[in-house]
């Protein structure tokens, strides 16, 4: 998954430990403001710590400065632990829950599609079924763009969850958050990797 | 032992060694103010305006080192400490703000001087807190100490509902004791061997090295570390504005300040220079100029505490993560001895071709002239503090340091208004020494309420105002970057600075001509007291070097002599 440019913009994902308080959205969040880094999406949820919550963000903004964005978090008093994983072997997911307009005449070729992208239907009405999908951004772009001729009606989407791969050998990634030398250069040397590749 | 959350706040404070408050009472913080009385080890020093408890306790904790505390109420006087707030983030300063906030049941009722200062002060406080339980007030009062001193120092203000500081609970004295352990906050100290080793050997292989120290070369007390890095590698040594009183001025090495209205030879000896190390400081803007064209000839070795500087506004090849005075501990135990004969007499010649500190010759009296005869008078060893403007250049500029951190002024936020209020928490630090603060006359306005908290302390501050009667920078960039375009420049309403002194039973002192300026000097130093002198200084006088904003050294521009 390599840093991707819109318009100029940089595109990177970030993976974050923090302490399960309340505000600590709002630090975060303020600190995306003030350096000018626009949350593209973002997904937070529990973790396998009690305490801890895990977000997964993709920010957005100039290069140089969305490129310096996990140091920053990283200084968050409650951020235990901040990963750029823009250039890494990772696994990502994307779960969107589209309504798509289908009419007697459209619901089979509506549900048909469905089938074939692996996409369940998790609601049907009179004028509209309701179909939940899995997978990368681009998988649920494409449904989209291909429910288009039948009317989308609503859209919704978690943003991306995004984990690094296990390592195939011993010696790989480490999850645990204890040692803070290891993650501060983890990030320093994060921006010398290759391009990696989902 | 039962305690209300009032005394558990005393408590904290007193084993945090805090001596000093400054602070000023309103109604949410009343249950906190009705023990305070009961801790004589703690001075309160009561302020005119919060902004000049959030100031002074900035340069408090500059000039002592150790944190500066400041205590407001709800509302407004919560947002009045902000701009202090700001300063102290800016430059790195370890202050503890404790604000009142109403009833805990009240919040977010739009209550009488309710405000989210915890959200108000998000961006300008290195961590804050809203304690809505008295038996969480002791862990949190020593995590904020702990995490604005420690790694690079900063602001944390801790909001405390008005009924949490009177609720009683059991202290635990034992308990308080315990270290701070947080999980996500480890500053980072020693740096990494191969980190050091890397920078060892581009400052034993450069030819024309300097050294940029900045304000985390004091911060951290590394001075004597600092001199033996430029003394054994025989490296000039160029300090940041903030970087000021790192290094003595009187040194063969010292290289003064670059930057926008630096000296000129040390903007050119950063340009030329082949390896630039950058000690505790963060490529400032008003520095680098055109981060594009900024020092293309060097490499850059980057020292610094904060991971997330490092790399920020200029790439850098060598970056050495930890805190100042380790790794400088570390380098030199690897720097090899050696001398730069040709490197430090080439930037002698800079000094004699660009005498970026002579003052030409006048029939007004020059603000160039007041910082210089009182740097004179006092030897160099007074503690200096500053306003922000034209008067703060000349006074970084004619000020000759001798001592180790003897210099305060606002470099990040540049705070109108510091100037008064520092000196007043930098004479609380300091009683014994001798404490000048130059003011303009556009700043001194802004916190001129401090006046009545000096003559109240009878802290015998010496306050110097570069009087032309303008906002002199403001008319600087007017006359030379907006065609002199004036425009709400001028103040003609000034009061008579002398009578508004004597109005507080302050001395004061005036002087208009430079025959005059020793003996005003000398009488001002002799007076026990505090002493305001009114320096009326020509108006039309711009500062230089001067590189315009955003420009490079290419742009440098230097007054004809």
């Amino acid at each position: 998954m390599a840093e991707i440019m819109i318009n100029g913009l940089a595109r990177r994902t970030l993976v974050a430990l923090v302490e399960n308080k309340p505000g600590v959205l709002a630090r975060i969040a303020s600190l995306f403001r003030r350096r000018g880094i626009n949350i593209a999406s973002l997904a937070v949820g529990a973790s396998e710590h009690m305490d801890l919550s895990r977000m997964t963000f993709v920010a957005e903004g100039d290069p140089s400065t969305v490129g310096h964005i996990a140091k920053h978090l990283d200084k968050l008093i409650e951020v235990v632990e901040v990963s750029d994983i823009t250039d890494n072997n990772v696994v990502w997911r994307e779960l969107a829950m589209v309504r798509v307009r289908a009419t007697q005449e459209s619901r089979a070729r509506v549900i048909q599609l469905a089938n074939i992208f692996r996409v369940s239907i998790v609601d049907v009405g009179a004028e509209a079924v309701t179909m939940e999908i899995t997978g990368d951004t681009s998988k649920i772009d494409s449904m989209i763009t291909l429910m288009q001729e039948f009317g989308v009606e609503q859209v919704m989407r978690t943003g991306r969850v995004a984990m690094l791969r296990s390592a195939l050998s011993q010696g790989g990634e480490d999850g645990e958050y204890g040692d803070q030398n290891q993650i501060s250069s983890n990030i320093n040397t994060l921006e010398g990797f290759d391009s990696g590749s989902v | 032992m039962i305690k209300t959350g009032g005394q558990i706040v005393c408590e904290a404070l007193v084993r945090e060694g805090v001596d000093v408050i400054f602070g000023l009472p309103g109604g949410a913080i009343l249950p906190l103010y009705s023990t305070l009385g009961s801790y004589p080890e703690l001075r309160h020093v009561l302020v005119r305006h919060e902004e000049g408890a959030s100031l002074a306790a900035d340069g408090y904790a500059r000039a002592s080192g150790k944190v500066g505390v400041c205590m407001a109420t709800s509302g407004p006087g919560a947002t009045n400490l902000i701009t202090g707030l700001a300063t102290a983030m800016m430059d790195s300063a370890p202050i503890v703000a404790i604000t009142g906030q109403v009833n805990r049941g009240a919040i977010g009722s739009d209550a009488f001087q309710e405000t989210d200062i915890t959200g108000a002060t998000l961006p300008v406080t290195k961590h804050n807190y809203l304690v809505m339980d008295t038996r969480d007030l002791a862990a949190t009062i020593k995590e904020a100490f702990h995490i604005a001193r420690t790694g690079r120092p900063g602001p944390v203000l801790i909001d405390i509902p008005r009924d949490v500081q009177a609720a009683e609970i059991e202290f635990d004295e034992a308990e308080y004791d315990k270290p701070v352990s947080l999980r996500g906050y480890n500053p980072p100290t020693t740096a990494d061997e191969d980190e050091v080793a890397a920078a060892a050997k581009l400052i034993n292989e450069a030819e024309r090295p300097v050294i940029l120290a900045g304000h985390g070369v004091i911060i951290s007390r590394a001075f004597n570390e600092l001199r033996e890095l430029a003394e054994n590698a025989q490296i000039p040594v160029i300090t940041t504005l903030l970087g000021i009183s790192a290094f003595p001025e009187d040194h063969v090495l010292s290289t003064g300040f670059p930057g926008m209205h630096g000296m000129a030879y040390s903007s050119l000896a950063l340009d030329q220079a082949d390896l630039i190390v950058n000690i505790g400081a963060r490529f400032d803007d008003r520095i680098t100029g055109d981060t594009k064209r900024f020092a293309i000839n060097s490499k850059k070795i980057h020292i610094d505490i904060d991971p997330a500087e490092i790399g920020k506004n200029i790439k850098v090849e060598a970056p050495v993560l930890g805190d100042v005075r380790a790794v400088l501990n570390q380098l030199n135990a690897k720097v090899t001895r050696t001398t730069h004969t040709e490197w430090v007499q080439h930037i002698e010649h800079l000094k004699a071709e660009h005498p970026s500190l002579r003052i030409r010759e006048s029939d007004d009296l020059l603000g160039q002239q007041v910082v210089k005869a009182i740097s004179d008078a006092t030897k160099g060893d007074a503690l200096v503090v500053t306003g922000v403007g034209q008067h703060q250049m000349w006074a970084a500029q004619h000020y000759q340091f001798k001592n180790a951190n003897s210099w305060f002024t606002s470099g990040g936020l540049g705070t109108m208004g510091y100037e008064v209020p520092a000196a007043m928490g930098a004479q609380f630090a300091h009683p014994d020494k001798e404490v000048w603060t130059f003011a303009g006359d556009g700043g001194i306005q802004m916190t001129l309420s401090e006046f009545a908290t000096i003559a109240e302390n009878k802290l015998p501050v010496k306050i110097a105002i570069l009087n032309n009667n303008m906002l002199g920078m403001i008319t600087q960039w007017q006359d030379m970057v907006f065609n002199k375009n004036f425009y709400a420049n001028s103040y003609t309403g000034n009061p008579d600075f002398v009578k508004l002194a004597e109005a507080y039973g302050i001395k004061g002192i005036s002087v208009t001509s430079e025959n005059e300026l020793d003996g005003a000097i000398q009488e001002a130093r002799d007076h026990p007291g505090p002493v305001v002198l009114d320096f009326v200084i020509r108006a039309e006088e711009n500062v230089f070097p001067m590189i315009p904003s955003g420009q490079s050294v290419e742009q440098l521009i230097e007054e004809s002599l």
